[in-house]
């Protein structure tokens, strides 16, 4: 095992046990942080596999937390809880809207691609706006948690374990995929594009199919998060949330696993713990720490961990 | 030399004024090593980036292997058995030289939507890779990041790159491009062991290399060209002399 999968496989079992710990030191508000923390996790994981290993910018990743929240929040205004079909109405739905805004954003490049998938994240940003009858800008609560058979996500612990065993699929189809030959194409075409058509590959649908993975993967962590926040509102679309989990990426490391998952907890516990509880100007201090990892940890945090030469 | 491999008929690609391919007629026989020469700025380039698909032209057409390839892109031209190399060198510098290679072979090997078995365990990406990488010289250097290689080094790996697709027909922007004389004369070298089982069309500068391997010569003159022929005859050919070689001859 390399070092680095050695660190991630030693901060998924400290994750493991943060719900007996803060039973312990009774602090169960910690279960709290840490579940949203790995939701967090898995959203990023999926935005690293088009930018980190596709080089596709999308800036509007946050789309499919929207989506995959509305699509847990709707069925149960309508009084349908099955957690089953919920979450597969969170990931096919992703992947089909994936599928249009990849169709249309993919045909270009560089700063228009940025613009087009954030017009597209903020034209779903405004529709929740707009739809009234599901709260429009106030959003609404979740009348109840997905049901799940035997799984009783109400139980705050059941719910962590849930989100860290999908937190581990997440990671260990992303590690299947990115190893496989379409994730070769994939990084093929993030190192270089003209190359990879000169020697034969039709680049733009295997484009297109990532951008639906990562887009069903998002959606997925979406109908997670409505559950954890039980409460569903167009901010979960907001640009501002997209860079956020781009953010999670760029300061974990892009192009690794790990990487998403250790952005998201420095992330969130700076934004949500530590500099909060110190001080209200806390984003002017969290600006400049995220520009200085930009400049002088160019790999991200995973980057200054030392590793062995990929064979 | 066999049946004609590439039929190209009133080739013609202008930006805005310039006129860059002008009525181009050109035929690649099977077997043959083709080269094209003229001097910077003649279209030479623009002409392999039609033939490759990376172009479209404003007119004429392109035949290839007894089918019309005009309107194919890059990428199905390259599965039609036409495969290129770029005047300036263009490997994945974040991936090993085997890597390079079998991404090459993996674009032969059927669609890529496979999604769960190790690409860089499979023996029927690998093996081959290696055995190209081997052919061109590679073979000790197989491990190494691309980024890592020698200028030349990397020229030679672009060229199991190609060799890699199975290729009918080769083109070659410049090979030679920004190499010292040993390199070129390894890079001249490895080009001949390829020549006869190969087809080529070659673009290049170095007229040493031309004649060293070309069977036949197309001059190229601003888009235009003006001879076609084995290499004694342009040599002897006194428009060509005036028009390019005339710097070379004094």
């Amino acid at each position: 095992m390399s070092r680095r999968a050695a660190v991630l496989a030693i901060g998924l079992v400290l994750l493991a046990l943060v719900p007996p710990v803060a039973a312990a030191i009774g602090q169960p508000f910690y279960v709290d942080v840490f579940r949203r923390v790995m939701i967090f996790a898995i959203a990023a994981i999926s935005l690293d596999l088009i930018l980190g290993y596709g080089g596709m910018v999308s800036f509007g990743h946050a789309a499919y937390l929207g989506i995959g929240a509305y699509a847990v929040g709707i069925p149960a205004f309508y009084g349908i809880h099955n957690g089953w079909l919920q979450w597969t109405i969170a990931i096919v739905v992703s992947a089909a809207v994936a599928l249009l805004i990849g169709a249309v954003s993919l045909r270009t490049s560089g700063v228009y691609f940025i613009m087009i998938t954030l017009a597209f994240a903020q034209m779903l940003y405004y529709l929740g706006n707009s739809v009234e009858e599901y709260g429009g800008d106030d959003g609404m609560r979740l009348a109840a948690r997905s049901a799940l058979g035997v799984v009783d996500l109400r139980n705050g612990t059941t719910f962590y374990y849930v989100v860290l065993a999908l937190l581990v699929l997440s990671l260990a189809v992303g590690h299947r995929l990115i190893n496989s030959r379409f994730g070769m194409v994939v990084r093929g075409v993030r190192s270089n594009e003209p190359r990879m058509r000169a020697i034969g590959f039709s680049t733009f649908r295997y484009k297109l199919v990532a951008f639906m993975v990562a887009g069903a993967m998002c959606g997925l962590a979406g109908a997670l998060l409505v559950n954890h926040t039980e409460y569903v509102t167009p901010e979960f679309m907001h640009w501002t949330r997209s860079g956020d989990i781009m953010f999670m990426v760029i300061l974990g490391g892009m192009g690794t696993l790990g990487g998403p998952v250790l952005g998201a907890v420095v992330l969130r516990l700076l934004e949500d713990l530590i500099l909060p509880a110190w001080t209200q100007h806390w984003q002017a201090i969290l600006g400049p720490f995220l520009v200085l990892i930009v400049l002088f940890a160019k790999r991200g945090l995973v980057g200054l961990l030392p590793e062995r030469r990929d064979g | 030399m066999g049946d004609v491999l590439l039929e190209v008929r009133g080739l013609t690609k202008s930006f805005g004024g310039l006129i860059a391919t002008n009525r181009v007629d050109l035929q690649i026989l099977e077997g043959e090593s083709h080269a094209i020469i003229g001097p910077n700025g003649a279209g030479k380039t623009t002409l392999i980036a039609q033939l490759a698909g990376d172009l479209r032209p404003d007119a004429g057409t392109i035949a290839f292997a007894g089918g019309d390839i005009t309107a194919l892109t890059a990428p199905a031209r390259s599965r039609r058995g036409l495969a290129r190399s770029f005047q300036i060198t263009s490997v994945f510098r974040d991936f090993t030289a085997l890597d390079n290679v079998a991404l090459a072979v993996q674009a032969h090997a059927g669609h890529s939507f496979r999604f769960w078995r190790p690409a860089r365990r499979d023996g029927t990406l690998r093996q081959p890779a290696a055995a190209v990488l081997e052919s061109v010289g590679l073979g000790a250097r197989a491990g190494v990041l691309a980024a890592n290689l020698a200028h030349g080094e990397q020229r030679q790996l672009e060229i199991a790159m190609v060799l890699a697709t199975r290729p009918r027909l080769l083109l070659l922007d410049e090979p030679m491009a920004g190499m010292g004389l040993e390199e070129s004369q390894r890079m001249i070298d490895l080009l001949r062991t390829l020549k006869g089982s190969h087809t080529l069309l070659l673009v290049e500068h170095d007229m040493d290399a031309v004649f060293a391997l070309a069977d036949r010569i197309s001059v190229m003159v601003y888009g235009r060209i003006i001879a076609s022929g084995p290499p004694e005859e342009i040599r002897a050919n006194a428009e060509v002399r005036e028009a390019y070689l005339g710097e070379d001859a004094r």
